[in-house]
C-alpha cells in the first residue's frame, strides 16, 4: 500500500464547508476492494429492544478496519454478531443478513462451532484459561481433534511469536497462564485466537484494560498480524484507529453514520456527527 | 485446493462452506446423560411421595380421619390413632423453639454486633457450627447420661413445688417431653444463628448510622432498628428450626420415653411421629406397617408444609431488604 | 447507660451459655471414649449384649461400604443435574423443577429417606440389606450434592466460557475441559460434607440395613454401621457395651470434625 495508514503524523481536523449540513443515513461507501465479509440490511434486538438499525457494511480482506463511536453505540454488539457469540445470550434476534464469502452466515446449514473455528476473537478483557501457557494456545487445536504432539509445539512456537511473546515466555511454557502480566495475558490471547489459523480476526477493545506500554506493543502487533488476518477492531481510542486501521466505520446510536478509509474520516469526515465525535464535542 | 499445510489443517479455504470437512455435528451424549439425571431426579421426588402414600393406602382406607384423632396406638388389637404422637410432636418442636430462639437470637447478635473482639465472635460461630456437625445419635447418647439425669433431679425439686400445676405434675421421669425438648433446642440453635445472622448483617450500615446520628444508644438501636428490619428473616429462622425439630429422630427417641398416653405434663414420657417410626419400623408387620406409612406421610405433609411456609417468609425478606440497599 | 451494660450482659451471657453443652459433650466423648481405643477396635467385631472384648470393625466397614454405595448412586445424579440446569439451560422449566425439588429434598427428614428405602427396597426384596440403607443415605445427600455443585459450577468465571466458545468449542467440550476441571475443588468439597452427613446418620440406615454382628459378606444383607451401633448399645444395661458406644462416639465426631474443617480449608482459597 502506498499510503501509509500507520504513520502517527498528526492530522488537523479540518471542516470543509460541504460538510456543514445535517446528518443523514446513506448507503454505506463502498471501497475498491474485495468484498470480504457483507453486512446487508442488518437489525439486532434485545428482546424488544431494537440496538441496532439497518447496517449495510461491506468489510474488504486483509485489512484493518476499526469500529467507533460512543459507548453503547452498537459497535461491540456487530462485532459479535461475525462470531454468533450474541447467540449465548437468550431472547436475542435479528433481522437482515451477514455473508461471508458469499455465504450467509445464519444459514441454517452452518454450523456455528465451524463458524467460530474460523474466526478469531479477542476480548476486551484478556481472559486466559486457568492453564499453563501451552494449554491455552493449543486448547482451539484439541478441541478440533488435533492431537499431534509435534503439530501442537510448531503452532504454539508461531503462535507466540506472531504474538511477540515467545521471547519472554519460551522458557516457561507449562506455568501457568495466570501468573502473566496483563499485557502478556492479552497478547497471550490473541496468540490463542490465531493459533488455528482463522480468516478473520476480530477484536473488541483489546487494549482498553491495558497499560500505554502494553497497549503499544499491541498494535504493532495488529499492524504486523494484518498481513495474514482480515482484521476488525472495535475501539474507543480514535488515535489508536487512526494509527493501526485502514477503514474505519464511525457507529452512533445504533446506526452506521459514516464509513471510510480512516484518513478521510479523520480530516475531512462527510457527517457532520463524525466530525463532532472526533473533535470531542460528544462521546 | 491445499486444505493442508505440513499435515495442520487449513481451515481458510477461501470459503465459509456449511460442510466444512474439519468439523462433523455429532449429538451430544453428555447432554443427553444430564437431561436424564435431571428428569430422575425430579422423579424421585414423585416416587417418594408416591411409594409411602401407596403403602400407606390400605391403613388410610381403614382408619380415615379417625387415624389422626384416634389415641390409642395397638398393634395388638389392631388400633392405631397417632394424636398424642402428633401433640407430642407439635409440643417437643415448639418447646425446643421456645429455649432456642432467645439463645440463638443473642447469639446471632453477639457474632454480628462487637461487643467482644473478632477472635472471641469467631470462636463462637466455631462453636455453633461444630454443635450443628454432631450426629443426632451423640446427642442422644449425651442426653441419656447428662440431661436426663438433670431433669430427673431438677424435675423432681419442681414437681414437688408446682406439681398442682398439670404442667408440672410429676412423678419425674427422666425420659421426658422436657428431656427431649432439651436436647431438640440444642440441636435446632445452629439453624436459628445461622439464618437469623445473615437477616442481621444484611440491615443497610446506613440504617444503623442515621439511629446512632439521631442519638441513639446501641442497644436502643438494635432493639428499635435492626431487630425490627431483621425481623422477618428471624421469623423465617424460627419456622424452619421448627420444621427442623419436627423431623429429629435419634435424640428424641432415646429420650422422650416413647409413651403412647396422653399426658399434659412436661415431666412424663411422650413421644413424636418420628420417633414412632423409629422405634417400630424394624419389627412391623401387616396392617401395621401400613399404619406407619400413614404416619409417615403426615409426617412429610407437616414438614413439608412448614418448610415451604418457612421458605416464602425468608424469599420475602430477601426482596424486601433489597429495596433498602 | 445501665440497660445497655445488662443487655449486652444477657447477650453474651446467653451466647457463652451454649458452650457449655458443648464442652460437656467433647468432655463426655473423650473422656469415656478414650479408654477403649485400641487398633482391636477397628479390627474386632461387635460383642454380642453381655460380652465382653470386641470392637466395632464390622460397623465401620458397614458405614463404609453404604456411604459409597450412597455416592454411587447420588454423585452422577447430582452432578450431571447441576451441570444441566446451570450449563446448558439455566433459564427452563426443568431447571426450575430440579431446583425446587432439591430444595424439598433438603427438608425431608433422614427418617423419611430410610422409610421410602423401607418400601421401596425391604418390602420389594422381602430383606433388610446394605443396598437399602445405601439408597437410604443416597436419597440424604443427593440435594446437598445437587445443590454445593451447582454453586460450584456457578463459581467458574463467566470470561473462560466465553473464551472457550470463542475458539468454536462446543457445550460439551467447554464443560468437560474447562469448566467441569476449575469447579472440581468445590465439588469435592461438597462430596466431602455429603460424607461425613451420611457416615452420621442413624434413622435412614435403621430398618433398612439394621444391624449384624459380623463382618459384611453381601450388600444384599443386613449390616452394622457405626451410627446403630450407637443406638443400640447405648440403652443396654452392659457397662462394656456403652463404653463401645462413647467410643464409637469419640471415633465418628472425630470424624465428622475433620472432614468439616479439611473441607473449609480446601474451599476457602478457592472462594476469590
Amino acid at each position: 500500500m502506498s499510503n501509509d495508514y500507520t504513520s502517527s503524523e498528526a492530522h488537523p481536523i479540518q471542516v470543509s464547508h460541504e460538510t456543514a449540513r445535517p446528518y443523514e443515513l446513506t448507503d454505506v461507501v463502498s471501497p475498491s476492494k474485495t468484498n470480504f465479509i457483507k453486512v446487508d440490511d442488518f437489525r439486532f434486538f434485545y428482546g424488544k429492544k431494537e440496538v441496532l438499525h439497518g447496517i449495510n457494511l461491506e468489510i474488504p480482506s486483509r485489512r484493518v478496519t476499526s469500529f467507533i463511536g460512543p459507548s453503547g453505540c452498537g459497535k461491540s454488539t456487530l462485532l459479535r454478531n461475525f462470531n454468533r457469540m450474541n447467540e449465548l445470550i437468550p431472547g436475542v434476534r435479528h433481522e437482515g443478513d451477514i455473508t461471508i464469502h458469499g455465504t450467509s452466515i445464519f444459514d441454517p446449514s452452518v454450523e456455528v462451532i465451524a463458524l467460530r473455528r474460523r474466526i478469531g476473537m479477542v476480548f476486551q478483557k484478556s481472559n486466559p484459561f486457568p492453564m499453563s501457557i501451552y494449554g491455552n494456545i493449543v486448547y482451539p487445536l484439541r478441541i478440533a481433534g488435533q492431537g499431534d504432539r509435534s503439530m501442537l509445539d510448531e503452532t504454539v512456537e508461531r503462535c507466540l511469536r506472531s504474538a511477540a511473546l515467545w521471547d519472554e515466555v519460551k522458557d516457561r511454557l507449562h506455568e501457568s497462564a495466570l501468573g502473566l502480566s496483563g499485557g502478556q495475558m492479552q497478547r497471550l490471547c490473541i496468540a490463542r485466537a490465531i493459533a488455528s489459523r482463522p480468516e478473520i480476526l476480530l477484536m473488541d477493545e483489546p487494549c482498553s484494560a491495558l497499560d500505554p506500554i502494553a497497549t503499544a506493543k499491541v498494535e504493532e502487533l495488529i499492524i504486523e498480524l494484518k498481513r495474514n488476518f482480515t482484521i476488525i477492531i472495535v475501539t474507543h481510542n480514535m488515535h489508536q484507529a487512526s494509527r493501526v486501521s485502514e477503514l474505519t466505520a464511525f457507529f452512533y446510536l445504533g446506526n452506521l453514520v459514516e464509513f471510510d478509509e480512516t484518513r478521510k474520516i479523520f480530516t475531512n469526515p462527510s457527517k457532520l456527527q463524525t466530525e463532532e465525535y472526533i473533535t470531542g464535542r460528544f462521546g | 485446493m491445499r486444505t493442508r499445510i505440513g499435515g495442520v489443517p487449513i481451515l481458510n479455504t477461501g470459503t465459509l462452506s456449511p460442510l466444512t470437512p474439519e468439523y462433523r455435528r455429532n449429538p451430544d451424549f453428555f447432554k443427553g446423560a444430564c437431561q436424564l439425571a435431571c428428569i430422575l431426579t425430579i422423579l424421585l421426588l414423585a416416587f417418594i411421595f408416591g411409594e409411602i402414600l401407596l403403602k400407606a393406602w390400605p391403613a388410610i382406607h381403614q382408619f380415615g380421619f379417625g387415624f389422626i384423632t384416634g389415641t390409642q396406638w395397638s398393634p395388638n388389637r389392631g388400633v392405631f390413632g397417632v394424636l398424642p404422637v402428633l401433640i407430642g410432636t407439635v409440643e417437643s418442636s415448639f418447646l425446643a423453639l421456645l429455649v432456642a430462639l432467645p439463645l440463638g437470637l443473642s447469639i446471632a447478635l453477639f457474632i454480628s454486633e462487637d461487643f467482644l473482639p473478632n477472635s472471641l465472635r469467631q470462636f463462637i460461630r466455631f462453636v455453633v457450627e461444630l454443635l450443628a456437625a454432631i450426629p443426632s445419635v451423640v446427642y442422644g447418647l449425651w442426653g441419656v447420661f447428662v440431661v436426663i439425669p438433670l431433669v430427673q433431679k431438677y424435675g423432681t425439686i419442681l414437681s414437688d413445688h408446682f406439681g398442682f400445676l398439670p404442667l408440672f405434675a410429676g412423678p419425674a421421669y427422666g425420659n421426658s417431653l422436657l428431656t427431649a425438648s432439651l436436647v431438640l433446642a440444642l440441636m435446632v440453635l445452629p439453624t436459628i444463628t445461622a439464618i437469623s445472622r445473615s437477616s442481621l448483617v444484611v440491615v443497610p450500615y446506613s440504617l444503623r448510622e442515621g439511629s446512632y446520628a439521631l442519638g441513639a444508644t446501641r442497644w436502643e438501636t438494635i432493639l428499635g432498628v435492626i431487630l425490627p428490619t431483621a425481623s422477618p428473616g428471624i421469623v423465617a429462622s424460627a419456622i424452619l428450626a421448627f420444621g427442623r425439630a419436627m423431623g429429629e429422630t435419634m435424640a428424641v427417641a432415646m429420650l422422650i420415653g416413647n409413651s403412647q398416653r396422653l399426658s399434659w405434663s412436661l415431666l412424663s414420657p411422650s413421644n413424636t411421629l418420628s420417633a414412632l417410626l423409629a422405634n417400630q419400623f424394624s419389627e412391623a408387620d401387616g396392617i401395621q406397617i401400613s399404619a406407619l406409612m400413614y404416619a409417615a406421610a403426615l409426617l412429610v405433609a407437616l414438614t413439608l408444609v412448614v418448610n415451604i411456609a418457612g421458605e416464602m417468609v425468608l424469599r420475602q425478606t430477601q426482596r424486601a431488604t433489597s429495596v433498602l440497599r | 447507660m445501665l440497660r445497655n451494660r445488662f443487655l449486652t450482659g444477657l447477650c453474651i451471657a446467653l451466647s457463652l451459655l451454649t458452650l457449655f453443652p458443648l464442652i460437656s459433650i467433647v468432655i463426655l466423648v473423650i473422656r469415656n471414649g478414650l479408654p477403649l481405643i485400641s487398633m482391636n477396635l477397628f479390627t474386632q467385631l461387635s460383642p454380642a449384649p453381655g460380652l465382653e472384648g470386641g470392637g466395632f470393625g464390622n460397623a465401620i466397614m458397614g458405614t463404609l461400604v453404604m456411604v459409597c454405595i450412597s455416592l454411587l448412586l447420588a454423585v452422577p445424579l447430582g452432578i450431571l443435574s447441576a451441570v444441566y440446569i446451570n450449563e446448558y439451560a439455566p433459564v427452563s422449566p426443568v431447571s426450575s423443577a430440579v431446583r425446587f425439588v432439591a430444595k424439598l429434598l433438603t427438608g425431608i427428614p433422614s427418617i423419611i429417606c430410610g422409610v421410602f428405602a423401607f418400601a421401596a427396597v425391604v418390602m420389594t426384596s422381602q430383606h433388610f440389606s446394605a443396598i437399602a440403607g445405601g439408597v437410604a443415605l443416597a436419597i440424604l445427600i443427593l440435594p446437598i450434592i445437587l445443590l454445593t455443585s451447582e454453586q460450584a459450577l456457578m463459581g467458574v468465571s463467566v470470561s473462560y466460557r466465553e473464551a472457550s466458545y470463542g475458539v468454536g468449542a462446543t457445550p460439551f467440550q467447554t464443560i468437560w475441559r474447562i469448566v467441569l476441571p476449575d469447579a472440581m475443588p468445590a465439588i469435592m468439597t461438597g462430596i466431602m460434607l455429603a460424607v461425613s452427613r451420611a457416615a452420621g446418620e442413624t434413622a435412614p440406615v435403621l430398618f433398612t440395613a439394621l444391624f449384624s454382628q459380623n463382618w459384611i459378606t453381601s450388600v444384599f444383607e443386613p449390616t452394622a454401621s457405626l451410627s446403630v451401633l450407637i443406638y443400640n448399645f447405648a440403652s443396654l444395661p452392659y457397662a462394656y457395651h456403652i463404653k463401645l458406644a462413647w467410643s464409637a462416639s469419640l471415633v465418628l465426631v472425630t470424624l465428622v470434625t475433620l472432614t468439616n474443617i479439611l473441607a473449609q480449608m480446601i474451599f476457602s482459597p478457592k472462594q476469590r
